[in-house]
């Protein structure tokens, strides 16, 4: 487990990952960024914590105090 | 151990310079694809618009810390953990307890719900991760049928199962992440690669394929491929232990919650960090963060007793939310995006919603 490896073995690891790493492919954030806001905004009409809950579909309507007795 | 030793020609020193040189080429290689920012993307979006989150039930019962909780796929039941040992599963709407369980052991730092809504796992300074099926009969003795399925070297930090209630994922401070059988309690995969506990992982949205990313206290985010346990990237931009990890909803990014005080979110098609979510007057350690429906939101829970909701794309705070009485260790929107619940070492749960108009 790594709490057990030795500097040398800690140094390896993170040496073996890190040429891995150099080639992966990406791509400009020019793009990326641009996807991510078009699925958000596509998305936010049924983002409920944004547009908020109508009441009558409300699971959270406060307890209504008081009842009636006849 | 004198099997673990250099190569002819390798000393400390020169893997020291060999990663020193890797690193400042990813850096370039990352820097060349930088071409703007995501705050300057976001100037085209719309503004959103004031907020108005109230809590709307507030969960009693615990009697410590609230240190993990989970929603059901059911969108009203809500597990939750404590420092005590003691494991509750909650009716969110009426918030009446359901179920009950006292763990063998303290400080209970991980919870998860099935995705049947049949079972709970859960596992903390017992170092496993136990499942318990949930019965409907309410006084069935629940720890009868308690099945130990994870078992690793030091404290459970993290559980969830992946898209059925055959599998689990576990993180520990060990240092590792693994992938069980809840079945057979067998190992299915490991996955090597942090230097320091690793602290919380979260699995992708099951439409993008079949990775998670885990975070830990050497500072790094790791994202791994379930079925080979290779770490595919890494990202260490933060400055201190990552508390919390959780993917967009799209499944392209995720955001980090950390000791340094930050969320930040980064771009998995880009392979880099590209927003910070921070503010000079933000000190104390964000403990657990998660998204709204759609990404736009990121609320994110603090060692100060306070929430921040944070516009994702325009990289600004919307609110702070206040109620807490002690840290907010644990926050989880709802499946279906109407709610949020957040855990706090002031014993309680508190779901909030946002009413319309």
């Amino acid at each position: 487990m790594a709490r057990d490896m030795s500097d040398i073995d800690i140094l390896k690891m993170e040496l073996e990952q890190l040429k891995k790493e150099v080639s992966t492919p990406r791509e400009p954030v020019s793009k990326t960024s641009k996807d991510t806001m078009e699925w958000c905004e596509a998305a936010s009409g049924t983002d409920l914590l944004i547009t908020g809950v109508p009441d009558d579909k409300n699971p959270y309507k406060p307890e209504k105090g008081g009842c009636i007795i006849t | 151990m004198a099997c673990q030793g250099l190569a002819s020609g390798e000393t400390l020193k020169s893997l020291k310079a060999e990663s020193e040189t890797l690193r400042k080429k990813l850096e370039e290689e990352r820097k060349k694809l930088h071409d703007v920012e995501l705050e300057k993307v976001a100037e085209k979006a719309e503004a959103l618009g004031e907020l108005n989150m109230k809590t709307r039930r507030t969960l009693k019962g615990h009697g410590n810390k609230v240190l993990c909780m989970d929603w059901c796929k059911d969108k009203r039941r809500i597990v939750s953990s404590s420092q005590d040992g003691k494991v509750i599963v909650w009716d969110a709407f009426t918030t009446n307890k359901e179920h009950a369980v006292t763990m063998p052991t303290t400080w209970v730092m991980a919870c998860a719900y099935a995705p049947s809504g049949c079972a709970i796992a859960c596992g903390g300074l017992d170092n496993k991760c136990s499942v318990y099926p949930l019965s409907l009969d309410k006084d069935e003795n629940l720890a009868a049928k308690k099945k130990s399925v994870a078992m690793h070297t030091n404290y459970l930090s993290g559980c969830t199962f992946t898209n059925s209630d055959m599998q689990i994922l576990t993180s520990s401070g060990d240092g590792t992440s693994a992938l069980w059988d809840v079945e057979s309690g067998q190992l299915l995969q490991s996955f090597h690669g942090h230097s320091a506990d690793v602290l919380t992982l979260d699995l992708a949205p099951s439409e993008t394929g079949n990775t998670f990313v885990s975070g830990g206290s050497d500072k790094k985010a790791n994202v791994w491929d379930l079925r080979s346990g290779q770490n595919v990237q890494s990202f260490d931009t933060h400055d201190s232990d990552i508390n919390c990890v959780k993917y967009y909803p799209s499944g392209d990014a995720f955001a980090s919650a950390s000791d340094d005080s930050t969320c930040r979110l980064f771009d998995l098609r880009a392979d880099r960090e590209v927003s910070i979510y921070s503010k000079d007057s933000i000190i104390f350690g964000a403990a657990s963060v998660d998204f709204s429906l759609s990404g736009r939101l990121l609320f994110a829970g603090y060692n100060d007793y306070t929430i921040n909701v944070w516009d994702v794309l325009k990289g600004t705070r919307v609110a702070i939310l206040f109620g807490h009485e002690n840290r907010v260790s644990s926050l989880r929107v709802s499946p279906d995006g109407t709610a949020f619940c957040s855990g706090s070492w002031d014993n309680t749960l508190r779901v909030r919603h946002e009413r319309e108009g």
